[in-house]
C-alpha cells in the first residue's frame, strides 16, 4: 500500500538565497495518520507544505502524494489534496456559499451534489445563516472554518493545515481541534505545521521536529518526551553578570546528579537575567543544591521551577532554544 | 510492499476521470467564476469601458465635422479605431486589474491554482476570459455609433467575418498583454503602469487616424507599427469602411495585419503564462 504522503531528501533553495529552506527533509505519512511538523518560524515547515502541495517547485528530491509525484503527476495530486493555509485566501470576489460551491466545481463536482454539500458543511461549521454575505465581514475564526468546509468540499484525501490555530481564540481553537479529531476519524490523513506544543501533542500520531530546513527528530509524542533524559527539568532563572553566569554554569554541572545543564538564550527580554535548564532524573531533589551554586557564583535566583517531560521541554532539549 | 490498497474502495469515480477531462472541468469552472463575477458588476464595467468611446465619437466624430474642423468622412474612419482601441483597453484591464487582486497579499487565485488543471491554463483561462471583454465592449461600439453619429457613416457588410476575426483577435491581444503587465508589475505601480503604457497605446495606435495617411510623416508611421493597436485599427478599417467612388480606401495590407497579430499574440502568451508561472509557483 503506497504511503498517503512520502518524502525524499527533499530540498529548496529560494532564488536569491544562500541557504536551503528545506534541506533535505526525508519523512513518510500512512494513511489516516495526523502527522505535525513542529518547529519556531521559519523552520521549513511551510515551504514543505508549499512543495506537496504545489505552490513551491522543489531543488532537489522528491515527493510523493498517494504515489503520484508532486511535479510530474500536479493533476492527480491536487484532486487528491485540499490545503488549509495560514492567512485566509477566500475569493473575496464570491458569496460565503459560492466560494464552496466554486471550488467543488473546480474539482468537477456535479451540481447537486455539491449545492448538497455546502449547505450541509456551512450548517455543520456554524456558518449556515450567513450564507449568502461576502468574507469581508467574516472574523478570522469564521473565515479559517469557512477555508475547512472549502478544503472538505471535494472530498480530499490528504489534508494540508498551516498553523491551523494560529491567531485563534481559545473557543475556536477547542472547536477546530475537535473537527480535526473527527475529519481523522472518518479516515482523512492529515498533515498540519505548528509551533504550539499542546496542539501537537493533542492532535498529532507522530512529530517531526524541524529547525533551520532538517528534521531533527520523528518520532510519537510519547517517544519524544523520552528523549528528556532523566525525565524531567529544574529551570533556574538568575540575574548574574557575565564572571557569574560562567562559575554558575560550572557549578551547575558538578552537581551530582545532574546530566545535562543548558544555558537558555533570548528566553528574557531583560538583559540581566539568564535561565538555566537542569536535566536530572530527580530534578525536585536538586533545588537545595541550585540555590547553593547560585549563591556561591554571585547571581541572584529569580525565578526557580521543576517542569515534567513536556513537548516544549523536548524542543528546547533538541534546539537549546523557546519555540516563540 | 503491494498488497492490495483498503484505499482503493474509498477512491471515488471522479477519480477515473481522465486528466484532461478534469483540466477542461476545471478551466470550465473557473471561466464561469469569472463571469459571475463579471455580470455582479456589469455597471461599473460599462462605464468603465464605455464613457471614453462615448465622448470620441460624440466630439470627433460629430462636433468636430460639424464645425467645420474635420472632413465629413472622418467618421467613418475613427470608428473602425474607436472599436479597437475600447476592446483592446477592455481586454487589458479585464486581466490586468483581477490579477492586481488574485497575486495580491491574500492571493486569492490559490484556491484556483489547486484545481485539477496545470498552472498555465489558470493563466490562458485569464486571457480567454479577457478576450470576451474586450469582444463585448468593441461589440457595444456599434449601438452607441448609431445613437451618436447617426446616418453619418457606414459600415460595410461584406466583410462581416473578417470584422468578427478582427474583433476576437483584438481582445487576444489585448488580453495577452493584460497578463503581461499584470504578472510583471508589482500592485503598487499598476495605476502608474497604465499612464506609462495606455498613453502611447492609445496615440500611436492609428486609433484616430489611418495608417496610409501618415506618409508625409515617414518617421512617425514607421513608429506606429511598433504598436499592436495599429494593426487591429487597420484591420477593422479594412473590415469596416465601405469603397468610396475612388475605389477602396487604403489600410496596411490585411496579410500584414493578420501575420502581425497573430504573432504578437503568440509572443505575448508566452511571456505572459511564464511570467505568470514565476508568480505563482515560487
Amino acid at each position: 500500500m503506497t504511503s498517503a504522503i512520502e518524502v525524499r531528501e527533499l530540498r529548496k533553495r529560494y532564488p536569491q538565497s544562500k541557504t536551503d529552506a528545506v534541506d533535505g527533509v526525508s519523512f513518510e505519512v500512512a494513511r489516516g495518520e495526523v502527522f505535525g511538523l513542529l518547529g519556531p518560524n521559519g523552520a521549513g515547515k511551510t515551504t514543505t507544505i508549499g512543495v506537496l502541495t504545489t505552490a513551491v517547485a522543489p531543488t532537489g528530491g522528491a515527493a510523493t502524494i498517494a504515489g503520484h509525484d508532486v511535479v510530474s503527476d500536479q493533476i492527480l495530486v491536487k484532486q487528491r489534496i485540499a490545503v488549509v493555509p495560514q492567512r485566509s485566501n477566500l475569493d473575496r470576489s464570491l458569496r460565503v456559499r459560492e466560494i464552496l460551491t466554486f471550488h467543488a466545481a473546480y474539482h468537477g463536482v456535479p451540481r447537486r451534489e455539491r449545492e448538497q454539500r455546502a449547505d450541509a458543511l456551512l450548517g455543520e461549521l456554524g456558518l449556515g445563516e450567513r450564507r449568502n454575505e461576502k468574507v469581508d465581514r467574516y472574523s478570522g475564526g469564521m473565515a479559517q472554518r469557512l477555508m475547512i468546509a472549502r478544503a472538505l468540499m471535494h472530498e480530499p484525501e490528504v489534508l494540508f493545515l498551516d498553523e491551523p490555530t494560529n491567531n485563534l481564540d481559545p473557543q475556536s481553537r477547542l472547536f477546530l481541534w475537535e473537527r480535526i479529531q473527527a475529519l481523522n476519524a472518518s479516515g482523512l490523513t492529515i498533515l498540519l505545521t505548528t509551533h504550539d506544543m499542546d496542539e501537537a501533542d493533542r492532535l498529532c500520531h507522530r512529530i517531526a521536529v524541524m529547525d533551520y530546513g532538517r528534521i531533527l527528530v520523528n518520532d510519537t509524542p510519547s517517544e519524544l518526551k523520552k528523549l528528556i533524559p532523566g525525565g524531567n527539568v529544574l529551570e533556574l532563572h538568575v540575574q548574574a553578570e557575565a564572571a557569574a553566569r560562567q562559575s554558575l554554569l560550572t557549578r551547575l554541572q558538578q552537581i551530582a546528579g545532574v546530566s545535562k545543564v543548558e544555558e537558555v538564550r533570548g528566553a528574557n527580554e531583560e538583559q540581566d537575567t539568564t535561565s538555566y535548564r537542569i536535566y536530572a532524573a530527580e530534578a525536585g531533589a536538586l533545588v537545595g543544591a541550585a540555590v547553593q551554586a547560585t549563591v556561591a557564583a554571585g547571581a541572584r535566583v529569580h525565578d526557580l521551577s521543576v517542569k515534567n517531560a513536556s513537548l516544549e521541554e523536548v524542543f528546547i532539549y533538541l534546539t537549546g532554544r523557546h519555540l516563540r | 510492499m503491494s498488497s492490495p490498497m483498503p484505499a482503493a474502495i474509498a477512491v471515488k469515480e471522479r477519480h477515473e476521470a481522465s486528466q484532461t477531462s478534469l483540466a477542461m472541468t476545471a478551466f470550465f469552472a473557473i471561466l464561469v467564476r469569472d463571469l459571475v463575477v463579471t455580470r455582479r458588476e456589469i455597471v461599473s464595467f460599462l462605464l468603465q469601458a464605455m464613457m471614453q468611446p462615448l465622448f470620441f465619437l460624440f466630439i470627433f466624430g460629430k462636433v468636430l465635422p460639424g464645425i467645420g474642423l474635420a472632413a465629413g468622412g472622418f467618421a467613418g474612419l475613427l470608428l473602425p479605431g474607436i472599436v479597437s482601441l475600447s476592446g483592446m483597453l477592455a481586454a487589458i484591464q479585464g486581466v490586468t486589474l483581477p490579477l492586481v487582486l488574485d497575486l495580491g497579499f491574500a492571493r486569492e487565485i490559490d484556491d484556483r491554482l489547486l484545481a485539477p488543471l496545470p498552472v498555465w491554463m489558470v493563466a490562458a483561462e485569464k486571457v480567454l476570459f479577457g478576450t470576451f471583454r474586450g469582444a463585448f465592449a468593441s461589440a457595444c461600439i456599434f449601438p452607441m455609433a448609431v445613437l451618436i453619429l447617426g446616418s453619418s457613416y457606414s459600415v460595410r457588410t461584406d466583410r462581416m467575418g473578417m470584422l468578427i476575426l478582427m474583433i476576437l483577435l483584438n481582445g487576444l491581444v489585448g488580453a495577452a498583454i493584460g497578463m503581461l503587465i499584470g504578472t510583471l508589475v508589482q500592485p503598487q505601480f499598476i495605476s502608474l503602469m497604465f499612464t506609462l503604457i495606455f498613453t502611447p497605446l492609445i496615440f500611436t495606435g492609428c486609433a484616430y487616424y489611418p495608417w496610409t495617411a501618415l506618409g508625409h510623416i515617414r518617421w512617425f508611421q514607421v513608429l506606429t507599427l511598433l504598436n499592436p493597436l495599429t494593426y487591429c485599427s487597420e484591420g477593422l478599417r479594412y473590415a469596416m469602411v465601405p469603397p468610396t467612388r475612388l475605389g477602396e480606401v487604403p489600410t496596411l495590407d490585411i496579410r500584414i495585419v493578420l501575420a502581425a497579430l497573430i504573432v504578437g499574440f503568440a509572443a505575448c502568451f508566452i511571456a505572459g503564462t511564464r511570467t505568470f508561472h514565476k508568480r505563482v509557483v515560487s
